[in-house]
C-alpha cells in the first residue's frame, strides 16, 4: 500500500542510472537550479514521492550547461532501497539544493592550496563525495593523493574516474581481495611511516566510524584533517536542529555550518549515537518494504501487526 | 431560539478524551443557526472598539451585520477587503487580546465571538466556492516573493491583483510556511483550510516555485540581475530554533519544537504511510509556554505520550493563546509552572532519562514588563522523561541577509524595514512578517505583506 511507485507531477527527471555494485548506484538527475551554482562539498535533498522522507545526498558531479547533477547512493534502509527501484525516465518528486557550505579547498585562496600536499581518504561510498573535490583540484592544476578503501573488491566504485584526476591513487580492501590489504588507516600509516610521504592536509569522507579512526591516525602525524559529517537531517536549511553536532565546545548545525568540519574537534561518539535514534522504527519500515503486504499476516512474531 | 444575551453561543468541540487520540480539528465551528444568533449579539457600534483592536482593522461590525442578515457573500467580501486569510485567522488569531478584548459587549458579559464568526463566514465561502472579486490585467512587471507563509502569500496575492507577474520562491517542498510545517492539523487543517488558501493565490496567476532556497540555490542579487525581477519581497519568517545551552542538550531524545512539529505536520509522520519517523517517548517534557510549546505538547499527547509542559514563569504569563492552554489542560497535559530545567539527564547510551529542574519565583519586572523569574535556592528536583522538546522561541535565519549585498539587519538578525511599506535598506527590496519582527502572529505577517504590496506597487510605478 504505501510503497507503490508513482510518477510524480513535478518531476526532476532521472536522465541516467548506473548500478555501480549491487548496493550502490549512480543517477544523473535534471535539477537546473541546483546545477547552476553548486560547488564541491555541497549536498542536496531529494524526496521520492508524496510520502517520501527528505533524503540528504552529496552532489557528486554537476553539468551546469545540461542542468543536471549526479548522485551516488548506497542502499541502507527503506528509502534508499525504494530509490534504487526508480529507472531512467522516471523522476523525483522534489530536489532542493545546493545546501551546506562548499569545501574549503574551493573557497580558500588557490595559491595557498597549491602549496599544500593534500591526501584524500575515501571510505566505501565516501569515494563519491571525494571525487568532485579531487576533480576540481585537478582542473585547477593540483594533483592530490587519494586512498580509496572498501570492504571487498566488489565495493570499489569510481576507480577509473578517480584514476584520471588523482595524483597517486591507493586502493585498499579490508579482505585484501583487491589493491592493498587492510583498512584505510593502515594505508595512511604505511604512506607516512614507510613510504616517506608528507601531507599538509587530509580530507577524510566515509562512514563516521572510519572518519573517527582516520582522525586518530592523522593526529599522530599532526596532519590537519577535514571530515564530512552526515547526521540525521530534516529540512537542511537550519530550521530544525536535528543535524546538530558538538564541534569543539560549540554546537554546530551540519546543514548550514557544514557538512565539512575540523575532524580534530568533532565529537564522533555523540554523533554516531544520535544517528541510531530511529533505528528500531527504520528497521520496521525496511521489513515492511521487503515483505510488503504479506507482512501483516498476524503471525504475532514481529509485532508488525499490532 | 434564545434571545441574544450576555453569554456567547457556545461552540461545539470534539470531546477532550476523544480528540486526545486523533489529529482531527478540535473545534467543529458554528452551524448557520448558531452563527446568526451569535452575530445578533453585536451592537453594530458607531465607534467600534473591536476594529481598533484588530491589527489590520477589519470592518468587524460590517461583516457581522451582513452575517446576521444572512448575506454571506457580502459578509465575506467585507472580510476580504482587509484580510487575505480569513479562514486561517478565524482559527489562530489571539482574538482574546485583540478585537474581542476591546468589544463593548465584554464589559458586561462575553465579548462577541468575532473569531468564530470570521471562521464561519470564510469556511462557508470556501464550501460554496465564493471567490474574491478580482480584476487583474497583466502590467508586465515581475516581482519575486521569498517565502510562502502568510506574509509572502498575502503580498503575492495583492500584487497579482494589481497585474504584477509574481513568483513565490519557497525553500521547502510545500507552500504555507508555519501554517504548513508548524501549526498542527488539529488546529488548522491542511487540506481543508491551508491548501485552498494557497490555491486561491495561485488562481490569481501567482507562480509558486518550491524547493528553492534563496541564498543557496540563487541569491536576491541574481534574481534581480539575471532573472528580471524588478522588486523582491522577503517573507522568510523566523525559523531558526533556540536551545538552552544546558548540559545534555545533544542527548538522544532532545528535539527543537520545529523539528518535532515539522516531522509531524509537513512530513506527516503521524500517518502510517509516511516514510518519516518521529520519536515516540512514553513520557515527554516540553519546555516553554507559547503557542509553539502547546502545539508540540498536544502533538506528543496525540502520539501517545504522557506529556508535561515546563515553564519558568506562572500561569498568568503563559504567552500562548488562552484557548490553547485551556484545550491542553482539558486533554490531560500537565503543567510544571515556575520551573526551569538546568540539565538533561541521560543513561550510558546517551538516551534521555530525565531533566534536572529548579523551582522559580517571580521577582521585579524585566525589560519586557513581565516579572523576572528567579531561582529558589535548594529547590532542585528531577523530572522523569524520555524526551525533551525545546520550544524556547525562534529567530530569523541569517541566510538571506548574509547573501544579499546591502541588506541591513539589527542585532536580533531581523531585517530592518519600515512599517508603512516594508522598505529595506536595499533598493527594490521589501520585507515583512516574522523576518522583520521576529516571531509574531499570522495577522501581523499578513498585514505586513499587504503593506509591502502597496510599497512595491508605488516603487515600480515611480521608477
Ligand atoms: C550531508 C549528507 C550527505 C550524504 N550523502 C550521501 C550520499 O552521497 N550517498 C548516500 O548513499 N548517502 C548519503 N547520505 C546518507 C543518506 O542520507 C542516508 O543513507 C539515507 O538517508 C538513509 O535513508 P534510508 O531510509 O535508506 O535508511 P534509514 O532507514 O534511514 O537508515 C538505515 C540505518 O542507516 C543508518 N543511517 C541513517 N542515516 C544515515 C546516514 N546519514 N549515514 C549513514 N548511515 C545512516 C541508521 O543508523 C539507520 O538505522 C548523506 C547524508 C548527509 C546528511
Ligand atoms: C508552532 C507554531 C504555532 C503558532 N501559532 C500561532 C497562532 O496560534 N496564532 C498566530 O497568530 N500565530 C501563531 N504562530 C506564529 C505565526 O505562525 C507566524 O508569526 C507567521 O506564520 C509568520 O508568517 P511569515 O509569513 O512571516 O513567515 P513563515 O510562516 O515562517 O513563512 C516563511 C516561509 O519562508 C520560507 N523561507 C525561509 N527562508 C527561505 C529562503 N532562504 N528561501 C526560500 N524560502 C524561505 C520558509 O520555509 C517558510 O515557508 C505560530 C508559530 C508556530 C511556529
Ligand atoms: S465592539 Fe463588539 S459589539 Fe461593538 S461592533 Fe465590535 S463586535 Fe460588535
Ligand atoms: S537539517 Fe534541520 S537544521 Fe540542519
Amino acid at each position: 500500500m504505501p510503497f507503490k511507485q508513482e510518477v510524480p507531477s513535478v518531476m526532476y527527471l532521472i536522465k541516467k542510472k548506473k548500478v555501480l555494485c549491487p548496493s550502490i548506484f549512480l543517477m544523473e538527475v535534471e535539477a537546473p537550479r541546483v546545477a547552476q551554482y553548486c560547488e564541491p562539498g555541497q549536498f542536496l535533498i531529494v524526496r521520492i514521492d508524496e510520502n517520501g522522507e527528505r533524503i540528504p545526498l552529496t552532489i557528486c558531479d554537476y553539468d551546469r550547461e545540461a542542468g543536471t547533477i549526479t548522485i551516488v547512493v548506497q542502499t541502507i534502509g527503506a528509502s534508499t532501497k525504494r530509490m534504487m527501484d526508480l529507472e531512467e525516465g522516471q523522476g523525483f518528486h522534489d530536489v532542493v539544493g545546493p545546501l551546506g557550505q562548499p569545501s574549503e579547498l574551493v573557497t580558500d585562496d588557490i595559491e595557498e592550496v597549491k602549496n599544500k600536499k593534500i591526501l584524500f581518504v575515501a571510505g566505501g561510498l565516501g569515494t563519491a563525495p571525494v571525487y568532485p573535490q579531487v576533480k576540481w583540484l585537478h582542473e585547477h592544476g593540483i594533483d592530490a593523493d587519494v586512498i580509496v578503501g572498501a570492504k571487498t573488491k566488489d565495493l570499489v566504485i569510481l576507480e577509473e574516474e578517480m584514476g584520471k584526476v588523482a595524483g597517486n591513487l591507493y586502493i585498499t580492501t579490508d579482505d585484501g581481495s583487491y589493491g592493498r590489504s587492510g583498512m584505510v588507516t593502515k594505508v595512511i600509516e604505511d604512506l607516512v611511516e614507510n613510504e616517506g610521504k608528507k601531507y599538509d592536509l587530509c580530507v577524510a569522507i566515509g562512514p563516521m566510524i572510519m572518519m573517527k579512526f582516520c582522525v586518530l591516525t592523522t593526529k599522530k602525524y599532526d596532519i590537519p584533517t577535514i571530515v564530512s559529517m552526515n547526521p540525521i537531517m530534516v529540512d537542511g536549511t537550519g530550521m530544525c536542529g536535528a543535524c546538530r553536532l558538538t564541534v569543539g565546545d560549540e554546537i554546530k548545525f551540519a546543514c548550514i555550518d557544514g557538512p565539512e568540519f575540523d575532524g580534530y574537534k568533532v565529537n564522533f561518539d555523540e554523533a554516531m549515537g544520535r544517528m541510531r535514534l530511529y533505528q528500531t522504527q527504520e528497521g520496521e519500515a525496511l521489513l515492511a518494504l521487503q515483505e510488503g503486504k504479506t507482512h501483516h499476516g498476524g503471525c504475532g512474531n514481529c509485532g508488525g501487526d499490532k | 431560539m434564545a434571545a441574544p444575551g450576555f453569554e456567547r453561543v457556545p461552540i461545539s468541540e470534539q470531546a477532550p478524551e476523544v480528540r486526545a487520540k486523533n489529529f482531527e480539528e478540535v473545534c467543529l465551528g458554528y452551524t448557520e443557526e448558531e452563527a446568526v444568533v451569535e452575530a445578533a449579539r453585536c451592537l453594530n457600534c458607531k465607534n467600534p472598539r473591536c476594529v481598533s483592536g484588530c491589527p489590520v482593522n477589519i470592518n468587524i461590525p460590517g461583516f457581522i451585520t451582513a452575517l446576521k442578515d444572512k448575506d454571506f457573500k457580502r459578509s465575506y467580501e467585507i472580510l476580504t477587503e482587509s484580510s487575505s486569510l480569513p479562514a486561517v485567522c478565524g482559527r489562530v488569531c489571539p482574538q482574546e487580546t485583540q478585537c474581542e478584548a476591546q468589544c463593548i459587549r465584554g464589559i458586561k458579559g462575553d465579548a462577541v465571538s468575532i473569531g468564530k464568526l470570521e471562521r464561519y463566514v470564510a469556511d462557508r465561502a470556501r464550501e460554496e466556492g465564493t471567490k474574491m472579486k478580482v480584476e487583474c490585467a497583466p502590467n508586465g512587471h515581475k516581482v519575486a516573493v521569498i517565502g510562502s507563509g502568510p506574509a509572502g502569500l498575502t503580498c503575492a496575492g495583492d500584487l497579482a491583483k494589481l497585474g504584477y507577474e509574481v513568483t513565490i520562491f519557497e525553500a521547502l517542498h510545500e507552500a504555507g510556511g508555519v501554517l504548513t510545517y508548524g501549526i498542527p492539523e488539529f488546529r488548522l487543517p491542511k487540506e481543508k483550510v491551508v491548501a485552498p488558501e494557497v490555491e486561491n493565490v495561485k488562481s490569481l496567476g501567482v507562480k509558486i516555485e518550491t524547493n528553492v532556497v534563496i541564498g543557496k540555490s540563487v541569491t536576491i542579487d541574481e534574481l534581480m540581475e539575471n532573472e528580471g525581477f524588478e522588486a523582491v519581497f522577503i517573507g522568510s519568517g523566523a525559523g531558526l530554533p533556540m536551545f538552552m545551552k544546558i548540559p545534555g542538550e545533544n542527548a538522544k531524545g532532545v528535539f527543537s519544537a520545529n523539528e518535532y512539529l515539522t516531522r509531524n505536520n509537513l512530513m506527516k509522520a503521524f500517518r502510517e504511510n509516511s516514510d518519516t519517523p518521529i520519536f515516540k517517548g512514553a513520557k515527554v517534557a516540553v519546555v516553554g509556554g507559547g503557542n509553539v510549546a502547546m502545539d508540540a505538547a498536544r502533538t506528543a499527547l496525540r502520539l501517545g505520550a504522557d506529556t508535561t509542559i515546563v515553564y519558568r514563569r506562572s500561569a498568568a504569563e503563559l504567552p500562548a493563546r488562552a484557548e490553547e492552554v485551556e484545550h491542553a489542560k482539558e486533554e490531560g497535559i500537565k503543567f510544571e509552572l515556575l520551573t526551569n530545567p538546568v540539565e538533561i539527564l541521560t543513561d550510558d547510551q546517551n538516551n534521555v532519562t530525565g531533566m534536572k529542574c529548579v523551582r522559580m519565583e517571580l521577582g521585579e519586572p524585566d525589560a519586557s514588563g513581565r516579572r523576572r523569574p528567579v531561582v529558589i535556592e535548594g529547590s532542585e528536583f528531577e523530572l522523569e522523561t524520555n524526551a525533551v522538546i525545546m520550544a524556547l522561541g525562534t529567530s530569523p535565519n541569517p541566510l538571506i541577509a548574509s547573501t544579499t549585498k546591502g541588506l541591513e539587519t539589527n542585532k536580533w538578525k531581523c531585517i530592518v524595514a519600515d512599517e508603512k511599506f516594508g522598505k529595506t535598506s536595499k533598493e527594490g527590496v521589501f520585507a515583512g512578517g516574522d523576518a522583520v519582527t521576529g516571531a509574531a502572529t499570522v495577522i501581523l505577517a499578513m498585514g505586513a505583506g499587504k503593506a509591502a504590496a502597496k510599497g512595491i506597487d508605488e516603487y515600480i510605478r515611480n521608477k
